[in-house]
């Protein structure tokens, strides 16, 4: 019978979709395990005490670390958040808390637009306007690259979190006769910090892997910091030229810095997973 | 002897009449842990509206979704007993939910018509899920089941408009005409007036009494003035003291609302609770 | 306040010092510039096509790959998943967002490239005759592993926001498909895909946005050619890539054609992205915040 096919159709055309589904999960689940899989496995090969502390050996003699680079993008990192934090922050409070107007919409749009900029016409950017009026590469203009990508990451965050804060906490302050600044720096942000800090960390944990801005900005520097005006080494800066070598002690240094940013990011949005569901929990 | 033969033909005939309707046996619906509904038994009959009543919570809705196996669609939702659907148990092992709601359809508190379809794909939806696709076809009975909701009139040129865009009232006759589409054996109308003004309702109302000819209906109200209107048959459901919804009372609603027998529903019909 | 406008500062200080610092490049090519093919540093003649195509090219392979993929994962969260699964898978998927560009690369030179490679030689040998599938194959370098990274790149936000553009759509819907008498599956193709579907096509663009500003993994395995062809197993180029490989050793009008470069990928991005976010805004509400 006909309406018997069709049924029959329908029930396999249900098991089929549910079961691509399933297949697509899994295929992404699958692709994530892999790519963590391999870079622990392989990190920690040749992740030891020596690849933290030392710096890189001659080329072709085994051993060797990645001090500077580690050293380097702390450095990259902690300038980009001087930077960054600040500025968004206040960014961010002014959009959440005065952010209603016509100009507030111009920012917040503004803001959205910077987001979709790729990495590495930032770092072209920041080249144009300070590495060729310096004539160096630096690391100043690496924080400062960084510092671009941060900021309106942080705002939109700091943002969001704050407008969760109920305004009834800030029409209580208010009340009281506290001026409206003092009122966003003691009642809302306070409210807020959780998501601030968790938008904050997930922010500093991107910038730690950026690599396409730092080409034209911090450039990598074999022999350590040498001052903010000078070029400066990056892990994953580091990382690309190493992978991309012929030699085998190189694509394995490679490996070990790739270890290194996993597990940050790892242990970053892990954080935030549990600082957030011990916030709503 | 004689008399015994009588007697059997007609207990055969009126079971065979009955066996046309819902069998309720012994029904028990759980959300998780939670018991919803306990040990209700009826015989809902064909050709007969039948209204349930009851408080807030007392499981009028999950009562009903029993009945076309939509309870389980929910997450941690279970159903024990038997719901006899012409005879055959809806729950018996290797049933197809798919198909015993073919078979019951239903009409949602809220009208839900399909925002992203026109008028007549909405009545068609159910169609072209079980293969009617031919649109000679389609178009006469997507027209039958307009007729039959008391709709096809005002929307007769506006077919291909945006099913959404109708008036509140209209937009549950289009839910009606959806669910009649697949020609059901009962429909279950979940407090289908709720949501509309007066006038909208009361066409619906008069739309119940006719489909009354066709059709098992089953309505879920909290207006009792509209379980009077608009039923033969009225259930009384009623939270117990472990919040699982019970059974009260069930006879006809003149009975029910002239002459209770259980103090609970007379409690309930004169406004003291609920 | 001043904060605030700081924001459209960077942003207008930009757009103006790239247009400021390509002008020589424009000046000297024109539009030219993004219909030719020669990138000759030596006789400082430069055209951008092969990087416009291979963005182009590996953009299309990513979407054509993470878009189905993405919904199905889409709904598997959404709507099919029991419910103690929904939680860890949504967290892995977002952990593949946050696993840097570079790592990525890495692990597509050493682990992708030459498990594909087996794969391109099968598809060459057996349907060579098809321009996309002509060799010379690279080691599982291209245009298609290029494309197949990116993918991977895309494929957390178009998930993240068709979810919840999925889970926006109101429960009775699905209930009234249900009531019909359809399976899950009909449920969930008939009622609620075509109602969020506005957000899956956002989500969709948002997931293009993301590729075509993708540097780092894309270079790291798309070879490094310059042709525009049809062949998949080519070797590439991206506008980024492009500009990431060779700024560091160019000079002279080069610089300014490769300013030039990255002005045109930074309009493409940004008419994608903000296209993608407004729609997004209008069809689920809100747009997540991973910072991506």
């Amino acid at each position: 019978m006909d309406a018997k096919r069709t049924y029959t159709r329908r029930k396999a055309t249900n098991y089929i979709m549910t079961g691509l589904c399933s297949l697509a999960t899994l295929a992404a689940v699958g692709v994530l395990l892999l790519v963590v899989g391999y870079t622990l496995v392989k990190g920690i090969a040749y992740l030891n005490l020596g690849f933290l502390t030392q710096t890189a050996s001659p080329l072709g003699e085994p051993g060797g670390g990645m001090r500077h680079e580690i050293i380097g993008t702390l450095v990259l990192v902690g300038l980009a958040s001087v930077l960054g934090i600040p500025i968004g922050l206040m960014a961010g409070a002014y959009l959440s808390e005065y952010g209603g107007g016509r100009v507030g919409s111009v920012v917040r749009l503004v803001a959205d637009v910077l987001t979709g900029v790729p990495s590495v016409v930032v770092g072209i950017f920041v080249y144009v306007m300070l590495v060729r009026p310096m004539g160096t590469f630096s690391a100043l203009s690496g924080g400062v690259a960084l510092a671009i990508i941060m900021l309106p990451v942080v705002a939109r965050t700091t943002e969001e979190m704050m407008k969760l804060v109920p305004l009834t906490h800030r029409e209580a302050a208010l009340a009281l006769g506290i001026p409206r600044w003092r009122v966003i720096i003691s009642v809302v942000m306070p409210g807020a910090a959780v998501g601030i800090v968790t938008g904050i960390m997930l922010a500093i944990a991107r910038i730690a892997g950026e690599t396409a801005p730092l080409i034209f900005t911090a450039l990598g520097n074999r022999f350590g910091f040498a001052g903010l005006d000078q070029p400066i080494a990056a892990l994953p800066l580091q990382m690309w030229r190493y992978a991309v070598s012929a030699y085998d002690t190189w694509n394995q240094q490679a490996w070990a810095g790739a270890f290194l940013l996993v597990m940050l990011v790892l242990v970053i949005s892990l954080l935030v997973r549990w600082l957030t569901a011990r916030r709503y929990g | 002897m004689v008399m015994q033969q009588e007697q059997t033909r007609l207990s055969e005939k009126a079971s065979a009449y009955v066996s046309k309707g819902i069998v309720v046996e012994d029904l028990n619906a759980w959300y998780g842990s939670l018991q919803a509904l306990r040990h209700i038994s009826m015989t809902i009959l064909p050709n007969r509206v039948t209204a349930v009543i009851g408080p807030s919570g007392c499981g009028k809705s999950t009562f009903i979704r029993c009945l076309n196996r939509m309870h389980e669609v929910l997450p941690e939702a279970r159903v024990s007993g038997r719901v006899l659907l012409d005879g055959e148990d809806i729950y018996a092992p290797g049933v197809d939910p798919v198909q015993v709601r073919r078979r019951v359809g239903m009409v949602f508190q809220k009208p839900n018509p399909f925002p992203t379809m026109s008028v007549f794909d909405n009545v068609a939806a159910g169609l072209k899920l079980n293969g009617l696709r031919a649109p000679g076809n389609l178009a006469e009975r997507v027209e039958r089941a307009l007729r039959q909701a008391a709709l096809w009139d005002e929307v007769r040129d506006k077919l291909k408009q945006n099913g959404a865009a109708l008036s509140g009232g209209q937009q549950q006759r289009l839910c009606i005409a959806r669910a009649l589409a697949v020609e059901p054996e009962a429909l279950l109308m979940d407090e289908p007036c709720s949501a509309l003004d007066p006038i909208a309702t009361g066409r619906i109302e008069d739309l119940i009494r006719e489909l009354r000819e066709r059709y098992i209906i089953v309505i879920v109200t909290h207006n009792m003035q509209q379980a009077g209107r608009v039923s033969d048959m009225t259930a009384f459901l009623m939270m117990g003291d472990d919040r699982a919804g019970e059974l009260i009372e069930y006879d006809q609603t003149g009975l029910i609302f002239t002459n209770p027998k259980d103090p609970r529903t007379e409690a309930y019909i004169t406004g003291r609770f609920g | 306040m001043l904060a605030g406008l700081s924001l459209v500062g960077v942003l207008a200080a930009m757009a103006a010092s790239l247009l400021e610092t390509a002008r020589p490049a424009l000046a000297a090519f024109g539009l030219g510039f993004l219909f030719s093919s020669i990138w000759d540093p030596v006789r400082e003649v430069f055209g951008a096509l092969p990087a416009v195509y291979g963005t182009l090219l590996t953009s299309a392979i990513a979407m054509a790959v993470s878009v189905p993929v993405s919904l199905g994962v889409a709904i598997f969260l959404a709507e099919l998943a029991p419910r103690c699964l929904r939680t860890p898978v949504s967290f892995l998927v977002e952990m593949l967002a946050a696993i840097p560009s570079v790592v990525l690369g890495l692990w597509g030179i050493f682990v992708m490239a030459p498990a594909i490679y087996p794969a391109e030689q099968w598809l060459e040998r057996v349907l060579g005759s098809i321009p996309l599938f002509r060799g010379p194959i690279f080691g599982g370098f291209g245009f298609l592993t290029g494309g197949l990274i990116l993918a991977i790149m895309a494929l957390p936000i178009i998930t993240a926001i068709a979810r919840d553009a999925i889970l926006t759509v109101p429960a009775s819907q699905k209930e009234a498909m249900l009531a019909l008498g359809a399976t899950r599956w009909e449920a969930i193709s008939g009622a609620v895909l075509p109602y969020a579907r506005s957000g899956v096509i956002a989500a969709s663009i948002l997931g293009l946005g993301r590729a075509l500003g993708e540097t780092m993994a894309v270079t790291m395995v798309i070879g490094n050619g310059y042709l525009v062809t049809a062949r998949l197993f080519a070797p590439g180029n991206t506008m980024a890539s492009k500009i990431a490989t060779q700024f560091n050793e160019a000079s002279g009008l080069e610089v300014n054609a490769l300013v030039e470069l990255a002005l045109v990928l930074l309009a493409v991005a940004l008419i994608v992205n903000v296209a993608g976010r407004l729609l997004v805004r209008r069809a689920v509400g809100r747009v997540p915040w991973g910072g991506r």
